[in-house]
């Protein structure tokens, strides 16, 4: 199979331009925000109706050409790289959010539709969408659920799954299926809807979802508390979660990440703390007032040095917008920037802090760490250059260093990002071998002859 | 990368089209600061277009590192790309990873130069005439301008065309013949004496003032505004009568070399030493004047002075807001002012907050903000010669928001942005508002006072 070959079979049922095969149109499809993964696919097409997305599947069943789903590439563990070559099938251009329904709080949107611009339209509807991961302005509803994206919020609001009432989607022989209703409660048969959030484009294309939505909270408030040591943050988190108090955002900067960030968005962070936590609470104006004055009495109790609370809403939005950009700020220190994903249990937080601490010690390598405090997510960073080989052996020493900690401490391999290709070493150990083996007899059941996909998540026994 | 599964089928075996002498040769680190988080892409109008990573500054950078790497050869298609880049530098702003584009986009258009893959009977023409033959020589370029200005003045066209000055312009002149900006009367040197005293007795600074190309043949008031405004602020002004070009077209457009034998005209004319501040009132000048300490680093006879340069390099309305300038007295005449950031001052030279806050300083300003203030009009250079479509896409874009807000005048602070507004509201029949430099605004504040 040639790019001409390509062309010529899908050039009766996509337009010209929307098929990509130069050697300069590839390349720039060959990775996502993963570090040091890529290659190239054989071509790119943007298909721009779920007819031919079915069709573009049909025909790579037919010429048994491995088939990658790709939103907008802001993936962080490889997920929409084409290992296997084949197509890139990118669906930024299915992009209309086709009704929202004020009746039912609901929202339906096509799968390439910005995370952001579906917040935005509820929002002037005066409604809420709550999931909001860093990459919003980026990424693609369909992107979030096939990663079952986690954001900012998720401590209150949980995840992308909590929205998802029902989708449609493309399966491997090209048929097209609708998973899910638009009912609140639905317990017809086994839960495919379910299955396919977080399948990584492994099970089938994602064309359109329906998404549930919440009424906007009425006030808001966010507070910026600094600590002297990570330990003092970490019990802090601990305080306001056994307190009952549950607020919307709990994210957590280490003092590299504070001053990279400051860097770049200068925002007024204190660049000489070891720790900030960014907190929000959100709701009726009168139960927010109470949980701000609350949460900052427990900041102040448990060794905060400084606590502030933006001035109006201008501030708030300052500053998380510059949480947002922690990952990519803190490129500025070395030139390869590699993202860890791990959860535990919130109890068990200031020890994994201290665990990733001993081990970039004892590794001899840079870690920088911030994260999503509230959910228990960390996200330790290894700051190396991919250039030099024996700082690379430690990093990966390192590496499987904090996901074996994370294990033991009860945690999981990825928080929020997926497995894709980084964390396909440590499922086997997380799930255990008969979950394990369940995952992939899904999988063959769903994509018999593994062309969505193919390499992401396992490898399938041949 | 993570442990075993980084590498799950061998690379594609790099192709070596030999060692490059601009993106290889150059600091792999720049290029590796690049992580593909993709923060830049709602920022960049060519991905917003086309929503193609190829025409994404992620893209873009892949493709750079893929040439530097030897994984892809300098091809035509290569070149296109680097040319359909707006060099608007929204990414730079954008990019939380503090990736250094503007580097990245001089030495891949050097490349592209280099490798002579979009060379054409035609372009090799106009870059010949146009870049080195006449944007080198201020006399030349003054008296083509001076000609211009009979030809406009007079409707002369036969005897523009008697003169066969066409030579000297783009062959599509005719095209553009309506977008030729209208040459002015008198030219800077004729507005602006070489040195003028400050309005105070005693000087408290030293200033150079630099007049620009484009600036001086079609906004030479801009110029003497700088000068007015740098006086009442207690400055001696010094302007050399004639000033090369600064170099940013050639920088911009792959030819780094004329680029830096400008440079050093330049600072052989101005000395850094003798001055407080060189002002520079034009925003994509003084983001090409600003960077001559990088590209004359590795020149041991100017990488001194060239720093010395830059360490003193002004945009006018930092520098005015740094020396704690005098706001008008005059009394207020109400004006409705919108203000549209020329990308290289807000992305390249990072000021934005200045001009603003010298037209809030104006008695009777009403200052109403516009939608994407910072979004390229689609002038870029010459870009809206280039690429007529995208510049085109861009400049309706503008103007559909510059127009929402309903203010009259329309402020900015380049040369090439104020011909793109002024000229897509000329042709939209809009001759109610105008296009004005922040710095003119000033300057009548000023004078409205002394009238007073
Ligand atoms: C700066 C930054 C911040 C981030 N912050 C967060 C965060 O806070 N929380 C979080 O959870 N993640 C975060 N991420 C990771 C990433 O943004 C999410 O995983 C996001 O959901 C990916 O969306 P995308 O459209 O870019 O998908 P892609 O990267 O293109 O694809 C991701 C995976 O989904 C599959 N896929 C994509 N679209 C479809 C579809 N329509 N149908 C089926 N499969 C599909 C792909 O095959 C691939 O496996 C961040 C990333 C960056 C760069
Ligand atoms: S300079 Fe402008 S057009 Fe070019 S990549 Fe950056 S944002 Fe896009
Ligand atoms: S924001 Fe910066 S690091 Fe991220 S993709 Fe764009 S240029 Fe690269």
């Amino acid at each position: 199979m040639t790019a001409p070959d390509v062309r010529h079979a899908l050039g009766s049922t996509l337009a010209d331009a929307d098929i990509l095969t130069e050697i300069e149109d590839l390349i720039p499809y060959g990775f996502d925000g993963t570090a040091t993964l890529k290659e190239r696919p054989l071509a790119v097409v943007f298909p721009r109706s779920t007819k031919q997305v079915s069709a573009v599947v049909k025909w790579a069943r037919e010429a048994r050409v491995p088939v990658v789903s790709r939103g907008n590439g802001t993936g962080l563990s490889g997920g929409s790289v084409p290992v296997a070559g084949g197509l890139v099938l990118c669906l930024n251009h299915l992009d209309r959010i086709v009704e929202l329904d004020r009746a039912n709080l609901t929202i339906r949107a096509q799968a390439g539709v910005v995370t952001q611009d579906i917040f935005a339209a509820a929002d002037a509807a005066g409604l809420f969408y709550p999931p909001d991961p860093g990459s919003m302005k980026i990424s693609t509803i369909g992107g979030n659920v096939a990663e079952n994206s986690g954001g900012l919020r998720g401590l209150k609001y949980g995840v992308t799954r909590d929205y998802v009432l029902g989708m449609e989607v493309v399966l491997a022989d090209g048929s097209i299926c609708r998973l899910g209703t638009a009912c609140v409660k639905d317990v017809a048969g086994y839960s495919l809807r379910d299955l396919f959030i977080g399948s990584e484009g492994t099970l089938g294309i994602v064309t359109e979802v329906l998404l549930k939505l919440l009424p906007r909270p009425t006030a808001r408030r966010t507070l910026l508390a600094t600590f002297a040591a990570m330990d003092e943050a970490a019990a802090t988190v601990s305080a306001i979660i056994a307190a009952g108090i549950v607020p919307c955002t709990l994210e957590f900067l280490d003092r590299r990440t504070i001053q990279c960030v400051e860097d770049f968005a200068h925002v007024g962070l204190p660049t000489d703390a070891e720790a900030v936590l960014l907190i929000e609470a959100d709701g009726h104006p009168a139960a927010v007032d109470d949980e701000v004055a609350h949460i900052e009495k427990l900041c102040r109790e448990h060794a905060a040095t400084t606590v502030r609370v933006a001035a109006d809403a201008a501030e708030a939005t300052r500053l998380a917008t510059a949480r947002r950009s922690a990952f990519s700020a803190l490129a500025r220190l070395r030139p390869t920037t590699i993202l860890e994903d791990v959860t535990v249990p919130r109890s068990e937080l200031a020890a994994m802090i201290r665990d990733v601490e001993a081990i970039a010690l004892k590794h001899d390598v840079q870690i920088a760490t911030f994260g999503h405090f509230g959910d228990g997510n960390l996200h330790p960073t290894i700051l190396t250059d991919e250039r030099d080989t024996a700082e690379m052996h430690r990093v990966e020493a390192a590496i499987t260093a904090i996901v074996e900690a994370a294990l033991a401490r009860g945690g999981t391999i990825t928080g929020e990002h997926g497995v894709g290709l980084a964390k396909k070493p440590f499922l086997r150990r997380q799930l255990g071998d008969a979950s394990y083996s369940l995952l992939q007899l899904v999988k063959r059941s769903f994509d018999p002859d593994g062309l969505l996909n193919p390499g992401k998540i396992f490898d399938l026994p041949a | 990368m993570s442990p075993t599964s980084a590498t799950p089928s061998a690379p594609s075996p790099a192709v070596d089209h030999g060692p490059t002498r601009h993106l290889g040769a150059m600091d792999y680190s720049v290029l590796q600061q690049c992580m593909h988080c993709g923060m830049c892409l709602p920022t960049c109008p060519t991905y917003v277009e086309t929503k193609k990573e190829r025409h994404s500054p992620r893209g873009r950078i892949a493709l750079m590192r893929a040439v530097a790497d030897g994984e892809l050869a300098v091809s035509k298609a290569f070149g296109e790309e680097m040319y359909y880049c707006l060099g608007c530098l929204a990414c730079t702003t954008a990019c939380p990873a503090g990736v250094d584009y503007p580097t990245l986009f001089e030495a891949a258009r050097a490349e592209v130069e280099d490798a002579k893959v979009l060379d054409s009977p035609k372009r090799n023409a106009i870059r010949a005439t146009v870049l080195r033959g006449l944007f080198t020589r201020p006399r030349l370029l003054r008296l083509v301008g001076r000609l211009l200005w009979i030809w406009q003045a007079s409707g002369g066209q036969t005897l523009f065309r008697r003169l066969r000055l066409t030579r000297l312009l783009p062959p599509n002149l005719r095209r553009l013949e309506p977008q030729t900006p209208t040459i002015r009367a008198r030219f800077s040197h004729q507005l602006i004496q070489p040195v003028e005293s400050s309005a105070n007795p005693k000087p408290l600074r030293r200033v150079a003032v630099l007049t620009g190309c484009v600036q001086d043949l079609a906004f030479s008031e801009i110029n003497r505004a700088t000068v007015d405004v740098l006086r009442a602020n207690g400055c001696e002004v010094h302007t050399p009568p004639v000033q090369p070009c600064c170099g940013s077209l050639h920088g911009h457009n792959g030819d780094l070399a004329t680029a830096r034998d400008l440079a050093r005209r330049q600072i052989d004319l101005i000395d850094p030493d003798r001055f407080d501040a060189i002002i520079s009132n034009a925003g994509g000048c003084g983001s090409h004047l600003r960077n001559y300490d990088h590209l004359l680093a590795a020149d041991d006879a100017y990488a001194a002075k060239a720093a010395t340069w830059s360490r003193k390099l002004r945009d006018i309305h930092e520098y005015l807001v740094e020396i704690n300038f005098r706001a008008p007295l005059a009394p207020p005449s109400p004006q409705t002012i919108t203000y549209h950031e020329s990308c290289h001052l807000c992305h390249g030279q990072k000021v934005s907050v200045q001009p603003r806050d010298i037209l809030r300083a104006i008695p009777g300003v009403e200052l109403r903000e516009c939608g994407e203030s910072s979004w390229c009009c689609g002038s870029a250079g010459i870009y809206n010669i280039t690429q007529p479509k995208t510049s085109g896409w861009l400049q309706d874009r503008k103007l559909d928001l510059l127009t929402a807000t309903g203010a009259d005048i329309v402020a900015t602070a380049n040369p090439g942005c104020h011909l793109q507004i002024a000229n897509g509201l000329q042709a939209q029949g809009d001759d109610h508002t105008t296009v004005e430099h922040p710095i003119v605004l000033l300057a009548r504040a000023y004078a409205a006072e002394a009238n007073d």
